[in-house]
């Protein structure tokens, strides 16, 4: 199961919770999962770029995951 | 695609640039550059006053002088909704982006455009717009974070309610935006520590400072479509966003790229983009725009000023143990300062168990704020490694072991979350510890400072194509502006893969209509990213080429290698075939050579430097004199080391800048009285010794070549080496940016 960690922001919709275990094979399914448990929290997601295994991947939402991968949130990042 | 070699032929040498001679005689055509016949010349009218509401604007007199054929003001671009797109720090919001380039019912900066016209000459333009009669009615300003983040502020936007907050906001703030990252015990880590530094510290606003001014040229014909030649850090990008705020359809644009003369991230967005595609539609010529260098400084955006307080603490031993950091950093007239990077960039050199970090994006009456090398980065490292460097003293622990004792190594989870994978910062540092800068005496008034820096890198949407004419010689087609010498370094990875001479090879910048989409030259991503498409590409090319040949032998094509530029048969049954055989022949044997890749890479390996500075203080003048520097960076490997030490060294001089010299200076109204380059005090190369360089290569594994991004990670670390310097030679600390000569006597005279 990958391990997702929720930024402080996003705490308030999961409840305080920092992160939790969640079965997805694509961060899309991952969404999906987490939407059904902590609604609204997908749209918070739209804006953030997802980290997997400590890479800023773009455009995630068909990425694989890993049954060990950590996922992170972050502010959007694009650099000068 | 993770492996890495030894032993290249090209990759890390240091061939003659292929646009050299261009730049070097004056050949290269830059944004100001191109003409079209019978070209109209656009201005801007902009506004003088700091925050005002527009009541009126009158045309009439304007549009009635000789020579005017368009006048077009915020009312003539269409209404954009609240909607956000990638392309800039917590993304682009292009309603913003839409009330920045034309004001409607309000300015919010001196210099915030109001109108647009295009006449036959400029000076007919100039006459027309200081016609246009705009009568306004002067609002409260706010000028400071201080000011803007009080209660009772004026307000600049009645809709901005600040995210991110515990409760939901019942009114209207100047405080777009509140980040935080927590993690840990604090009182625990305060607890444990035996030592805790806390200090607050301010950074001016500054400007990226790019040589050549915003330029375009737009030619929009009767059926709607148009062409753009302008100078940018990436053509796509202005495509779309110019596209978005006509709301116009952008297969209906073509940008063509003109040479840029340094952007340095203010080329990432638009400002005269659009006003000259609308004056072009409106007039049914072409229009060309250029700023002046006073609306470069007065409406583009500089980064954020900024404050922050930063408390740290530690054991004797030198172990970190809890660090806190409240950072406030100024948007200008919109939100979206790099407040994001700031939080998550101030404290992720170390390994930190309790951490609580809180920012703030604040908007003010200010021109709106563009990115500017690792956005946000470099005045979270200025506070965050003087505290560092104040937490050695008082341990008495050299600055660089207390660095190598709390370092951030691959494995480690970073401040903001995810575990770093492989990583150089060890490495900088024990290379800065080995220099012999870092041992050479010092005389009276002179003192010595180090500081570290770390930056993401970005990968991003990326189309190359590289093709073989039929003489062998190759081109490179990428369609991210070079602004660092990315061209060579394309050319060297694709000559390294074909085995030809990469002067054989011809790197070229498309436009936007002969490649595919790439995303903008930033986030330190080409050499990376492209290199990743055309190495790819030449892989693509070497396996087809090695398949041609086995057709041409009739042998399997498992007996056919590549070797030094020429298809080969691994028993000797046949002769070699060249490059130029394979290429003058490619029509019998399937078509043109050539092979296009896009991608979308993660992987851009994080960037880590340590630097070194010596400076000198006239105790009588206040003057800071920067005797010797040393920029030590990862770069994961160097394809063209001259490129990335020119990469460190602009770096650092723009952050030297930023700590002695560099800031906006308005008066008591908002207006900025130094919009020049002889009152803002960049550092010319009269100013500065020759910025030395050690390139640390620890590969990263994602790319082909083990390259890392280096254009950001070098100005991070100046500000920080520059003032525990100018402490070391006074004994004072200077907390507030710039250490101008003012400000180093007020400490100086503070004994």
């Amino acid at each position: 199961m990958a391990r997702v960690f929720f930024p402080t922001a996003l705490q308030q919709l999961t409840g305080d919770l920092e992160e939790c275990e969640i079965e997805a094979s694509t961060v899309r399914e991952l969404f999906v999962r987490l939407e059904d448990r902590f609604p609204g929290i997908r749209e918070q997601l739209a804006s953030a770029a997802v980290a997997i295994d400590g890479d800023v991947v773009p455009g995630a939402l068909l990425e694989r995951l890993e049954p060990d991968s950590e996922v992170h949130f972050l502010p959007a990042i694009s650099g000068g | 695609m993770t492996t890495t070699r030894t032993g290249y032929k090209w990759v890390g040498t240091r061939p003659v640039r292929h646009d050299g001679l261009d730049k070097v005689t004056g050949r290269a055509r830059f944004g100001a550059d191109y003409a079209t016949a019978g070209m109209l010349h656009g201005v801007v009218l902009r506004s003088p006053h700091v925050h005002a509401r527009i009541l009126s604007i009158d045309l009439t007199e304007a549009a009635a002088m000789p020579g005017v054929k368009a006048i077009i003001t915020g009312a003539d671009l269409p209404d954009i909704p609240d909607e956000t797109g990638t392309g800039s720090e917590g993304g682009i919001n292009f309603r913003d982006l839409s009330r920045n380039i034309l004001a409607r019912d309000k300015v919010l900066y001196e210099g915030h455009p109001v109108a647009a016209v295009a006449a036959v000459t400029l000076r007919a333009a100039q006459r027309a717009a200081e016609a246009i009669e705009v009568d306004y009615e002067i609002l409260p300003a706010v000028l400071s974070l201080e000011e803007a983040m009080e209660d009772d502020a004026p307000v600049l936007h009645d809709d901005l309610f600040t995210l991110g907050l515990d409760s939901p906001p019942d009114r209207p703030s100047n405080i777009s935006r509140r980040r935080v990252i927590a993690r840990g015990d604090l009182d625990a880590g305060w607890e444990e520590a035996d030592v805790v530094v806390e200090r607050e510290y301010t950074t001016k606003a500054v400007h990226q400072g790019y040589i050549e001014p915003h330029a375009v040229v737009a030619e929009t014909g009767e059926d709607g479509r148009s062409t753009l030649w302008c100078s940018s850090q990436g053509h796509f990008a202005m495509r779309t966003y110019t596209t978005k705020v006509l709301g116009w359809e952008p297969g209906d644009m073509k940008v063509i790229p003109a040479e840029i003369g340094g952007g340095f991230g203010g080329k990432t967005t638009i400002y005269l983009e659009p006003l000259a595609a609308l004056l072009s539609r409106r007039a049914g010529r072409a229009v060309k725009m250029v700023m002046t260098r006073s609306e470069v400084f007065r409406a583009t955006g500089p980064t954020s000023g900024s404050v922050m307080r930063i408390k740290m603490g530690a054991r004797r031993d030198g172990k970190l143990v809890a660090a806190t950091a409240w950072m406030a950093y100024e948007a200008g007239a919109f939100p979206g300062s790099p407040i994001g990077p700031g939080v998550m960039t101030v404290l992720a050199c170390y390994d930190i168990p309790n951490v609580l970090i809180e920012g703030y994006d604040v908007v003010l009456n200010k021109p709106k704020v563009a990115a500017y090398r690792a956005p946000g980065a470099p005045m979270a490292a200025f506070a965050a490694e003087s505290v560092v460097d104040e937490l050695a003293e008082e341990l008495g622990i050299d600055p660089i072991e207390l660095r190598l004792r709390n370092a951030v190594t691959e494995g480690v989870r970073a401040v903001y979350g995810p575990k770093y994978r492989k990583i150089g910062f060890v490495e900088t540092l024990e290379e800065a510890r080995d220099h012999p800068h870092y041992s050479a005496p010092l005389g009276p008034w002179q003192g010595r400072g180090v500081a570290s820096g770390y930056w993401f890198n970005f990968g991003g949407e990326t189309t190359a194509t590289v093709s073989i004419n039929e003489d062998g010689t190759a081109v490179v087609m990428s369609g991210c502006p070079d602004i660092g010498g990315t061209r060579a370094a394309l050319a060297q990875m694709a000559a390294e893969e074909l085995g030809i001479d990469v002067h054989r090879i011809e790197p070229v910048v498309a436009d936007t209509h002969s490649i595919g989409y790439n995303d903008m030259t930033g986030g330190s991503r080409v050499a990376f990213a492209v290199g990743i498409a055309v190495v790819d590409a030449s892989r693509q090319l070497i396996d087809d080429m090695c398949a041609r040949a086995a057709l041409i032998w009739d042998v399997p094509r498992e007996e056919v290698e590549w070797v030094d530029g020429r298809a080969q048969s691994v028993t000797g049954a046949a002769a070699p075939l060249t490059l130029e055989e394979l290429a003058s022949g490619s029509g019998a044997t399937g078509g043109p050579l050539s092979a296009t890749v896009t991608v979308n890479p993660r992987g851009a390996g994080a960037g880590f430097s340590t630097q070194i500075c010596d400076v000198e203080v006239d105790p009588d003048t206040g003057l800071v004199t920067v005797l010797r520097y040393t920029v030590v960076q990862d770069a994961g490997r160097a394809i063209h080391p001259d490129y990335v030490e020119g990469q460190m060294q602009g770096g650092a001089v723009q952050g030297i800048g930023w700590a002695l010299n560099e800031e906006y200076i308005f008066d008591r109204n908002g207006v900025m009285e130094n919009p020049g380059f002889l009152d803002y005090r960049m550092p010319v190369a009269s100013d500065l010794p020759m910025i030395d360089t050690v390139i640390v290569e620890v590969p990263n594994p994602d790319h082909p070549y083990g390259v890392r991004g280096v254009g950001e990670t070098g100005i991070i670390p100046p500000m920080a080496a520059v003032a525990n310097a100018v402490y070391a030679a006074t004994g004072k600390r200077m907390q507030d940016l710039p250490m101008s000569p003012v400000r180093v006597l007020e400490a100086l005279s503070g004994d």
